[in-house]
């Protein structure tokens, strides 16, 4: 294999794991509450723009901006479901989509306002030089992006099956009703998965605003992959989440790399309607 | 009941009066619309644009007895319209050809504009600018490229900038001389983002090469606003081109320049077809990864005292960035416009339509460093003329051709 095949296999799997930790957030709220969170991609905008503050304003790198940009998204998220989401729960299907759109515009324009339509980034070395092996160059922060977030979405997972909170938290979406019976309270788990997928989403932007640059509408760019990612995983499966993001990656950049990039998306969504063809349920999600 | 009924219209009658307007030709304000990228992918440099045409707009409507070449600068307002100033009305093309055409057709319908400037982007202007079209407004582009705008047969379509062809040939007359100078240009790469603005310009610099006997070896075109550039570069530091010429606006800009930094790649000339890479943004955050990277441009910040200099402080003062090259042109196509409207008399769309076909300013009456604007019969401004540029420490510096130059042109390309 020439050194380049294996770089753009390599840089695949680096993208692909960033994509697979900005869906497993968005994976989580479906799984959880069945509701469609657009605005993810805005809360990832956030997270990014708080990394790049907490780097203006005291030349803090990604160890001090992950834990800030996660709980300032925490936050955000656990606010965003007890003033919003909880209140459109109760109305249809369309008035839960149209909430989280709204909350989507709210935070972009918002950003729009304050920061300014102007492009940002972070020093290029914030982390130092790439490590080179033989012929192969891994950028710093992509390489930290692509290891955190597969060992996020691994305890993401972990937390959801192996703990009482996730069990409390299953729970709650596979029945309400009966949980509360057991003496879970719905409303409190609820609001710990908005809190926890919007962590998730503080944690990508902060890894992402590393290698990536920050604007209002980076969100946008970024979530449509990411809603492709959680449907080819699967809704509601964090190890989906995590395999659709590696394949894609690859096969973004395979297909980038063989065909030409105007056509990588084309080779993408035609695996992801051959899947959701043979398999509506995605790679790992339930029937 | 008739004596009422008297009464009741000659208060209508009366109320009416104060309604209208004054007397015919007291004109108070000229309306112009202008439609940038506001939000979205291009709203970095839209909003750059608009500081500029906001400028523009003070400059006509104050006096500036400092820029007394540029016209209506002196005195204020447009005094071929009785002293009425000029109001701009702006409106977000969002980044999209459907969200331009329906921010043209309220700006026509609803603001009752006169006239029509924008759209930055090539697909936008295609729009944007068929609706005028259709409902017989003037419109100006000023930056809009895409060789096919002019080729529409329009008729009240006008536009100040210089054209894909116009560069083409700069290029390669350029690498021609650099090549003669022993710089190695054997192999070329065009990589474009692949709307309006990318494929036409691709296009063009393609013909214009392979008759000129330069050699593209490699051609890129990749989406806009992608998430990932990895794959494009490698494909570059496989082959290896010797120059590459980018056609790409800010996001994606941004992306190139770190990544063939982290995969320590680049050519000995990079070439940037302007756009994206002289969004301030893209300047502020990147410059420093592609130092030496040669551009195009129409402005450069003359010497102390000129013109350019003087609307260059006026601009930084107002933003806090120098005057970036889409920026002066989008200034340029307002004042191009004002000066129409103010020549015309009137605000009738016929007459603002004529008075731009006898367009004819010289090179020292304009902003940017164009030898003037006078309009072919297609609208295209036959007098507009661009330099190349070299980023030596993140500004733009005027390198090509000789007697334009401000500095000599320093290759390989360095640069991080």
């Amino acid at each position: 294999m020439s050194s380049i095949l294996l770089q753009v296999i390599v840089s695949g799997l680096l993208i692909g794991a960033v994509y697979a930790l900005f869906a497993s957030g968005l994976t989580l709220i479906w799984g959880m509450m069945n509701v469609i969170n657009f605005a993810h991609g805005d809360f990832v905008m956030l997270a990014m723009y708080t990394a790049f503050v907490v780097w203006t304003a005291f030349g803090g790198g990604p160890l001090a901006s992950i834990p800030i940009a996660a709980a300032v998204l925490a936050t955000i998220g656990v606010l965003s479901y007890f003033l919003l989401v909880r209140h459109v729960m109760r109305g249809p299907m369309i008035a839960q989509i149209l909430g989280t759109f709204g909350l989507a515009l709210l935070l972009r324009y918002s950003a729009f306002w304050y920061f300014g339509s102007n492009f940002r980034t972070l020093p290029d070395d914030i982390l130092g030089p790439p490590f080179v092996f033989g012929d192969i160059r891994i950028d710093a922060p992509r390489l930290l992006a692509g290891t955190l977030g597969l060992v996020l979405t691994v305890l993401l997972h972990l937390l959801l099956t192996r703990t009482a909170l996730g069990s409390r938290m299953l729970a709650v979406s596979e029945d309400a009703t009966a949980a509360q019976l057991m003496g879970i309270r719905p409303e409190r788990m609820q609001a710990i998965a908005w809190g926890l997928s919007a962590a998730s989403a503080g944690v990508a932007g902060a890894l992402i605003a590393t290698f990536f640059y920050t604007s209002p509408t980076v969100g946008e760019t970024l979530v449509i992959i990411a809603f492709v990612t959680v449907a080819f995983g699967g809704f509601g499966s964090v190890p989906g989440a995590l395999l659709a993001g590696l394949i894609i990656g690859v096969l973004e950049a395979l297909s980038a790399y063989w065909i030409g990039p105007v056509y990588k998306d084309v080779v993408v969504y035609t695996l992801f309607v051959l899947v959701l063809w043979t398999r509506p349920q995605g790679l790992m999600g339930k029937v | 009941m008739l004596r009422r009924g008297s009464a009741y219209s000659a208060f209508v009658a009366a109320l009416m009066t104060f309604a209208l307007p004054g007397p015919a030709g007291a004109q108070d304000t000229v309306k112009i619309g202008a439609i940038y990228p506001l939000s979205g992918n291009a709203a970095s440099a839209g909003n750059f644009s608009k500081a500029a045409i906001e400028l523009a707009a003070d400059i006509v409507n104050n006096a500036h007895p400092e820029l007394k070449d540029i016209p209506l600068a002196e005195g204020q307002g447009l005094p071929g319209l009785k002293g009425a100033k000029v109001t701009v009305i702006f409106a977000d093309n969002q980044g999209t050809p459907a969200a331009g055409q329906n921010q043209a057709l309220r700006l026509i319908t609803e603001e009752k504009v006169h006239a029509l400037i924008g759209a930055y982007q090539s697909g936008i202007t295609v729009t944007t600018s068929a609706m005028a079209e259709r409902h017989g407004i003037p419109f100006i582009t000023p930056e809009s490229v895409a060789a096919n705008l002019t080729e529409r047969g329009f008729k009240w379509f006008f536009r100040t900038t210089p054209v894909a062809g116009d560069f083409a040939r700069a290029y390669s007359a350029f690498i021609r001389e650099q090549k003669a100078a022993g710089q190695k240009a054997d192999t070329i790469a065009v990589v474009n983002e692949n709307t309006e603005y990318g494929n036409s310009v691709a296009s063009v610099i393609r013909e214009v090469f392979a008759k000129d006997g330069l050699n593209i070896t490699q051609v890129i075109p990749y989406s806009a606003n992608t998430t990932d550039v990895q794959p494009q570069v490698l494909q570059m530091k496989e082959k290896n081109p010797d120059v590459v010429i980018f056609i790409s606006y800010t996001s994606d800009a941004i992306l190139y320049a770190k990544t063939m930094k982290d995969l320590n790649w680049k050519p000995s000339i990079l070439i940037a077809d302007n756009a994206g890479f002289n969004d301030p943004s893209f300047v502020s955050s990147s410059g420093a990864l592609v130092e030496g990277l040669i551009n195009r441009s129409s402005f450069a910040i003359g010497k102390p005292g000129s013109v350019s200099a003087l609307v260059n402080a006026m601009y930084k003062k107002k933003t806090g960035h120098d005057l970036d090259d889409p920026s002066a042109r989008a200034m340029q196509g307002f004042l191009t416009m004002a000066e129409a409207i103010n020549r015309a008399g009137s605000t009738d769309p016929a007459k603002i339509q004529a008075a731009l076909r006898a367009t004819d300013l010289k090179a020292n009456q304009v902003v940017t460093g164009y030898n003037g604007v006078k309009f072919d019969e297609k609208g295209q401004n036959i007098l507009a003329s661009s330099l190349i540029t070299q980023l030596k420490s993140s500004v733009y510096i005027p390198v090509w051709p000789k007697d334009k130059a401000v500095a000599t042109v320093q290759l390989p390309y360095k640069g991080w």
